[in-house]
């Protein structure tokens, strides 16, 4: 209403160098695909967040009285089906990844710009496919797809909700590679391995990831789909094949995705922590290592998923003593973050205060993780509400609050525009105590024995329940301030300068927002990562970066 | 034990109290370190806040010392919880030779228990404590799980194949049994109860349901009736077929060369699919029953091959049709 008064950004950058829908769609910018991501990844979010706040509502009764079962039960998977794959995974790097991990390492764009767009079609194929099959009826398996229920047992739509995971695999597969290729071969002048941000090093190890273990959830969903259409007996005891090997395979790629969703996320607190405590990361190489190490090591564990499925006693130890192994990279980066505050300079900014919260949580996350890699306690508490606890702290306590606290710090370079800084520290809070009221109340019904996945349940869970419950609602409020307060930015928000936070990062010495080549000219670089200068002394690269003159 | 510990479930079995030591040695790391972290974090965020807009920290280059000694402590700390947990995994997965022993059929979405002794229930499980029980389970369809949180144990039951879970209840009482693998619409309405009852108690309750043949009985009725008996010999002493008397739980000599241990899972293998591993000397003759029995028959056959294990050779036969109120303790095999 009173847009007159603040004026739009004069300068020719990515977002006005063309206009309509065509130079959208066919744009082989990252930046632009980065916020073609951002919008299609938020709708999935928002799809996937109906489904959680129709379980909680379900939950606050033992006996059920919104739905039926059945509705219950596809309810449920399809929240595990959009939130995991068409949300988390490609999260954090198809959107902030695409965004910057040219501009960090002083690229043009990605090394193969077309691939990029491709992979996004490919994403929202996979989308269409999958919200056809949940408009057709939906599916009932659990976002784990078991067999036999799923081949032969279950009355819903399997093959297509496969098809439509099986078809954005390969949009994971494509961006994987090109964050590879890119991080070798573009990286401008000077940028020295030892010099890239660290958000790069775990972008580095999820591409790893994302290219080794993608293929093999396409081949597992398409013998899912032989043995559904065709039964030819892979998975059918009766027919000498086994069950418990679609659990291998499943998880073979399914316990790797858990780093792909949260190595990145990793690597945007190490970004936030450096940067608001002007401080570099303290121990750069044992964390970027760490992150290769998790990539790897992480292709070791899923037998930890089978330790009550009839897998041998010895296979359950060595899962589990390899568990414990991944454990150590996870920890010294947490206890790495912890020093770099040490003698810091640190404000308090919305996306410092994600970073800090992303530190509490993923540790009590991964701490919890312990409890499920110690075999005699996993017997227990497998299949409970503890599992169901432990994630979330990992992927919405990590990866989501990672998510936030990197949208919040790049906004300024993405739009151009500032975000509201006080909603944004009240809705960073808002989230903090919504979450932990959302599900330490589960980690307490899983040890009691509350099972997962039921639609019913005894009495006495109740309380924890409607706690939980009541955390969700504070979640969703505290989710939908920012999806509000950043719309508006985008028309109403003060104009940002280049370099809001003062920082040395290459994507701040150039204009906000970038232009389409992202530099003026190619920088070369001469300092270290998190190399903090006085104010006035981080050069801007090219013309079109304004001098940050607001001392 | 643990009662005035809110949010800790019942505890009713050897094992549980054992599973809860852990637990709380777990949630004691996790406090600790969980505090720590938390500590240090608001101690810094406050100590070294941003007092001048202009100020720009020392650099710190990091420590190797520092990287050894906290990747070593959680290291070690890790490894302790790791030894303590497989322990007592590997002591549950372990059941012992003398226990009573109990089959599970699952199916959607009930639990089909039959004792030993012939009694038959659905979604109870009637057990005595004090006494070690041995769940032989398998499933009709998907695969489900047993979970009964008071005793801290849980096992998946998966179509085609045996997998056991044992335990001892310290506690009389009824708990709750839980299917924990996700098996279809109805699954959060496939539990039952675990009935513990004292000696006594126990023992009327077998002697009140005592009508009924006792699985290896019926066994042998479907032995007959199925024809296994014209090569296997009428008491198991072999024929065309290999002998089944004390086959169970020796060596299996096999066609291929290769010697298997005659367990459950061989057995029901041999029943359902004979050509899979033919015992050395006999030819690919006998047909399949896959279809033709249910899981419930195989294991009543099984009980029936298992009690020709158990008796002196010779005896012939099986137990006599009535159940008799005697806890079938089955002696050490060897």
């Amino acid at each position: 209403m009173e847009e007159f008064k603040v004026p739009p950004p004069s300068k020719i950058n990515y977002l006005n160098a063309e206009y309509g829908l065509k130079s959208w769609l066919l744009t082989r910018d990252h930046k632009r695909i980065a916020l073609l991501y951002l919008g299609s990844i938020s709708f999935f979010f928002m799809l996937g967040g109906v489904y959680a706040m129709l379980i909680r509502l379900e939950l606050l009764t033992p006996h059920g009285q919104i739905m039926t079962s059945t509705t219950y039960n596809k309810v449920f998977t399809q929240h595990g089906i959009i939130m995991v794959f068409f949300f988390l995974i490609p999260s954090i790097p198809a959107t902030l990844g695409n965004f910057l991990v040219p501009m960090m390492i002083g690229a043009k764009d990605l090394a193969f710009p077309r691939i990029n767009l491709l992979s996004w079609y490919i994403y929202m194929l996979g989308g269409i496919v999958t919200i056809y099959a949940l408009l057709a009826g939906g599916v009932d398996t659990g976002w784990t797809f078991y067999v036999p229920f799923s081949t032969t047992f279950s009355n819903s739509y399997v093959v297509a909700t496969g098809l439509g995971i099986f078809i954005s695999g390969f949009s994971s597969i494509l961006t994987g590679l090109n964050f590879i290729v890119t991080i070798h071969t573009m990286r401008a002048p000077g940028m020295t391995w030892f010099r890239l941000p660290l958000f790069i090093w775990s972008h580095y190890a999820t591409s790893l990831v994302m290219i080794l273990g993608t293929p093999v959830i396409a081949i597992t969903i398409l013998l899912l789909a032989f043995e559904r259409l065709a039964h030819v007996g892979i998975f059918d005891p009766a027919a000498g094949g086994d069950p418990i090997l679609f659990q291998h395979l499943f998880w073979f790629y399914s316990h790797p995705a858990v780093y792909i969703m949260v190595l990145p996320g990793m690597g945007v607190v190490s970004e936030l922590i450096a940067n608001f405590s002007r401080k570099n990361v303290f121990g750069y190489s044992f964390v970027a290592f760490s992150s290769l190490a998790i990539a790897i090591f992480g292709f070791l564990v899923w037998g930890h998923h089978l330790f009550v499925s009839s897998q041998s006693v010895y296979a359950g130890m060595i899962f589990s003593f390899l568990s414990f192994a991944v454990a150590i990279p996870s920890a010294v980066k947490v206890f790495n973050w912890s020093a770099t505050l040490y003698k810091g300079s640190i404000s308090y900014e919305t996306p410092m205060l994600y970073g800090l919260g992303f530190i509490g949580l993923f540790t009590i996350g991964g701490m919890t993780g312990l409890f499920l890699a110690a075999l005699a306690v996993d017997v227990h508490v497998s299949d409970t509400y503890f599992v169901i606890a432990h994630f979330h702290y990992i992927m919405v306590g990590g990866t989501l609050l990672a998510y936030l606290g990197g949208l919040h710090y790049w906004w300024p370079k993405i739009t151009g525009r500032m975000y509201p800084e006080g909603w944004g520290r009240f809705s960073a809070l808002v989230v903090f105590i919504g979450f932990n009221l959302t599900f330490l109340p589960q980690f307490l019904l899983g040890y009691m024995g509350m099972p997962r996945r039921y639609h019913y349940y005894p009495e006495e869970f109740q309380v924890l329940h409607v706690l939980s419950t009541a955390g969700a609602s504070i979640l969703g409020v505290g989710l939908l301030i920012p999806a509000i307060y950043l719309l508006w930015s985008m028309r109403y928000g003060p104009i940002a300068p280049a370099n809001p936070w003062h920082l040395p990062g290459l994507e701040w010495r150039t204009q906000s927002p970038p232009p389409t080549e992202n530099f003026e000219e190619t920088p070369i670089v001469t300092w270290e990562a998190y190399e903090f200068a006085p104010l006035d002394d981080v050069e801007v690269v090219g013309k079109f970066g304004e001098r940050k003159a607001e001392v | 034990m643990q009662s005035w510990i809110p949010f800790i479930p019942e505890s009713a079995s050897t094992e549980s109290s054992r599973v809860d030591a852990l637990y709380f040695y777990l949630s004691g790391v996790t406090a600790f370190f969980t505090l720590l972290i938390a500590g240090v974090i608001i101690f810094f965020v406050i100590r070294y806040r941003r007092r001048t807009p202009h100020e720009i920290p020392r650099p710190i280059a990091g420590s190797h010392a520092l990287e050894t000694l906290w990747s070593v402590i959680p290291f070690v700390i890790a490894m302790s919880i790791f030894v303590w947990g497989a322990g007592l995994y590997f002591h549950q997965s372990r059941p012992p030779q003398n226990a009573i022993e109990v089959y599970v059929v699952a199916k959607q979405w009930m639990w089909k228990i039959q004792h030993a002794t012939g009694q038959r229930e659905i979604n109870e499980l009637h057990v005595p404590m004090g006494q070690k029980v041995k769940l032989i389970m398998t499933s009709e369809d998907v695969i489900h799980d047993f979970f009964v949180p008071a005793f801290r144990i849980k096992n998946d039951v998966v179509p085609g194949k045996y997998t056991t879970l044992w335990f001892e209840a310290t506690k009389p009482g009824t708990y709750h049994l839980f299917c924990a693998e996700y098996c279809g619409m109805n699954h959060s309405q496939m539990i039952g109860s675990i009935i513990v009852m004292d000696q006594t108690g126990f023992n009327d309750w077998l002697s009140g349901n005592a009508n009924q043949q006792t699985a290896a009985g019926a066994g042998q009725g479907l032995y007959q009736t199925l024809g296994c008996a014209s090569c296997h010999g009428n008491t198991g002493e072999g024929g065309r077929g290999p002998a089944l008397l004390g086959v169970y739980n020796n060596k299996v000599q096999l066609s291929t060369g290769q010697t298997v241990q005659a367990d459950e899972a061989y057995l029901r293998e041999s029943i359902l699919n004979p050509q899979a591993k033919l015992a050395s000397g006999f030819g690919p003759i006998m047909p399949t029953f896959q279809g033709v029995v249910t899981e419930e028959q195989v294991v009543q056959l099984l009980a029936f091959i298992k009690s020709l294990s158990s008796q002196p050779a010779g005896a012939g036969g099986a137990p006599g049709a009535q159940g008799s109120p005697k806890l079938p303790v089955r002696e050490p095999t060897r």
